[in-house]
């Protein structure tokens, strides 16, 4: 499936000190009573690199994107997200950091009181206050790059699930993050509409080389997003040449119980001698 | 059934006091602090203010109504009956204007904001929110009790008003009454403690209401029944804590505005 071309100005991102890793987990612990979600865990995102994040149920997955969003705050550990360490900044400093990451929640959190137009333009009307030309531009490129354009007036109750999750994936696109964070972007819809979505995580991936933590419970998504590329000439998703798949920046991370019991990337994976690990991908 | 420790109780209850003392403070400090989200204020302002004009002047009306036919029924026994006006005005502007517009508009607005904000809770909004760079209680709490303290003055003023032309209703048609002598001696028997006792309460109810619901609101937890929940406890608590405050605050002003 195609997709229309971005403009011009996406390709060319400025690139940032490379060197420094988008997020660093270290130690974080989490716990919700008596129960003890994340243990210890470290790991780190490097910049341009796509993590997918697998568990069961309830392992805590959610969580870690909204501990590199600072939206919750961990019982211990340090968390350094784009270079920041987030133990040391408050609410409001929180806000401008976050003016970065983009992050797409699990069933897709559109306002309900907003159409798809003030939903997508939701940021850059809290810092403009007025919805100009410029932002109405802003609005439909990149509605485009996730192929809604025609949607614009419609309220998030109209839309289907995979359609809502597009929206979604605009609103969280539009301010061009350096850091975006998926809650499961492609739970609960049929194969079809989530080959779509993982065509434009993978063209997002491979055009403007964002740093991405994905969280899923579909290995399928991952395992296409390992061996597939974005064919910039033909717009559309490509399976990479066999012997390629390491050339990709995916990796990939399981958590087991609050720790994380596997991070490498795709050979490494395919590789393991856990049995766990092999029963779970398979 | 299993028993809980009264300790524990004890500690939840205080623990939603001072929860609820830091989210109201908060509300009222984000007035000082950018950025004001005016357009949302007066868009709460008409969704409260407006919306509950209908629920208000009914019962502002019929309150005077019924206030009429039964002082009548009393003041008649002691010869009394032209003191309709008065004794219409007097409960009306002190206390039963202030009090019932406070109680139905929590009935209608707390519950309302209770379960709109806990919607946006349980669906991650208030996360997407905070996610997109928007301090959620300055966007959605603070103008909801800019609003009601707001409009909860005027609707109080509105229903007062309504209340004794339902009282002249009644002593007009029912008890022959002359309608100038009605309004005079309504007019007349308010003194300024009257008016300031009628006009602080509603701005007192109106943040207990706006607060109460948008507490309930924020902390709804547990899904569509986490947010039933909510709705029914904000309605029940504000309506309670109204109720509880009228006592205090009518004893303070008595107490300091030398009622004779």
């Amino acid at each position: 499936m195609s997709a229309p071309a971005l403009p011009l100005g996406h390709t060319e991102r400025i690139k940032e000190d490379n060197s420094a890793p988008a997020i660093i987990f270290e130690d974080v612990a989490l716990a919700f009573g008596d129960n003890q979600v994340l243990r210890e865990i470290s790991f780190q995102l490097a910049r341009g690199e796509t993590k997918a994040v697998f568990g069961v149920a309830g392992s805590g997955k959610s969580l870690i994107l909204k501990l590199a969003l600072g939206l919750i705050r961990p019982d211990s550990g340090r968390i350094v997200v784009l270079g920041q360490d987030l133990s040391d900044l408050r609410e409001e400093d929180l806000f401008v950091l976050r003016a970065k990451i983009g992050m797409v929640f699990q069933e897709s959190a559109l306002f309900d009181s907003l159409n798809v137009r003030e939903n997508v333009a939701y940021r850059l009307m809290e810092e403009h206050g007025i919805y100009d030309d410029d932002i109405d531009k802003r609005v439909r490129e990149v509605l485009r790059f996730v192929e809604l354009e025609h949607t614009l007036d419609l309220d998030p109750a109209e839309l289907s699930g995979g359609m809502r999750r597009r929206v979604a994936i605009a609103r969280a696109l539009i301010t061009q993050p350096e850091l975006l964070l998926y809650d499961s972007p492609t739970g609960g819809l049929d194969p079809v509409t989530s080959n779509t979505i993982i065509e434009l995580i993978v063209k997002q991936r491979d055009v403007n080389q964002t740093s991405a933590l994905l969280v899923t419970h579909r290995l399928q998504d991952a395992f296409s997003m390992a061996t597939h590329q974005w064919d910039r000439q033909n717009n559309r998703m490509v399976p990479l040449p066999p012997g390629q798949h390491c050339q990709v920046p995916l990796s990939f991370m399981i958590l087991r119980e609050g720790k994380i019991i596997f991070d490498g990337d795709l050979q490494a994976l395919a590789h393991t001698e856990d049995e766990y690990i092999k029963e779970y991908i398979s | 059934m299993e028993l809980v420790s009264p300790t524990y109780f004890a500690k939840e209850k205080i623990q939603t006091v001072q929860d609820y003392v830091e989210f109201s403070a908060h509300a009222v400090a984000n007035l000082f602090r950018k950025p004001f989200y005016l357009a949302d204020m007066l868009q709460q302002a008409d969704l409260i203010g407006v919306g509950s004009l209908p629920i208000v002047v009914l019962t502002g009306f019929f309150t005077g109504a019924v206030l009429a036919l039964q002082a009548s029924n009393t003041l008649e026994r002691f010869g009394s009956i032209t003191l309709v006006g008065q004794l219409v005005s007097t409960s009306m502007v002190r206390e039963l204007g202030p009090v019932l517009t406070s109680l139905m508009v929590a009935g209608r607005n707390s519950s309302g904001m209770a379960s709109e904000l806990g919607s946006m809770v349980v669906t991650e909004q208030i996360d997407a929110m905070r996610a997109l760079g928007t301090d959620p209680m300055k966007k959605l709490v603070t103008p909801r009790v800019v609003a009601t303290v707001f409009m909860l003055f005027f609707l109080t003023i509105i229903s007062d008003l309504i209340g004794l032309v339902g009282g002249l209703a009644i002593a007009k048609l029912l008890l022959r009454l002359d309608a100038r002598q009605y309004w005079y001696n309504a007019w007349e028997t308010l003194v300024f403690q009257d008016v300031f006792m009628g006009l602080i309460k509603p701005v007192i109810f109106g943040f207990i209401i706006a607060t109460i619901g948008c507490f309930y609101g924020m902390n709804a937890r547990g899904g569509t029944q986490g947010v039933g929940r909510a709705t029914t406890q904000a309605m029940v608590a504000a309506s309670v804590i109204i109720l509880a405050m009228d006592l205090l605050v009518t004893r303070l002003l008595m107490a300091t505005l030398a009622y004779h």
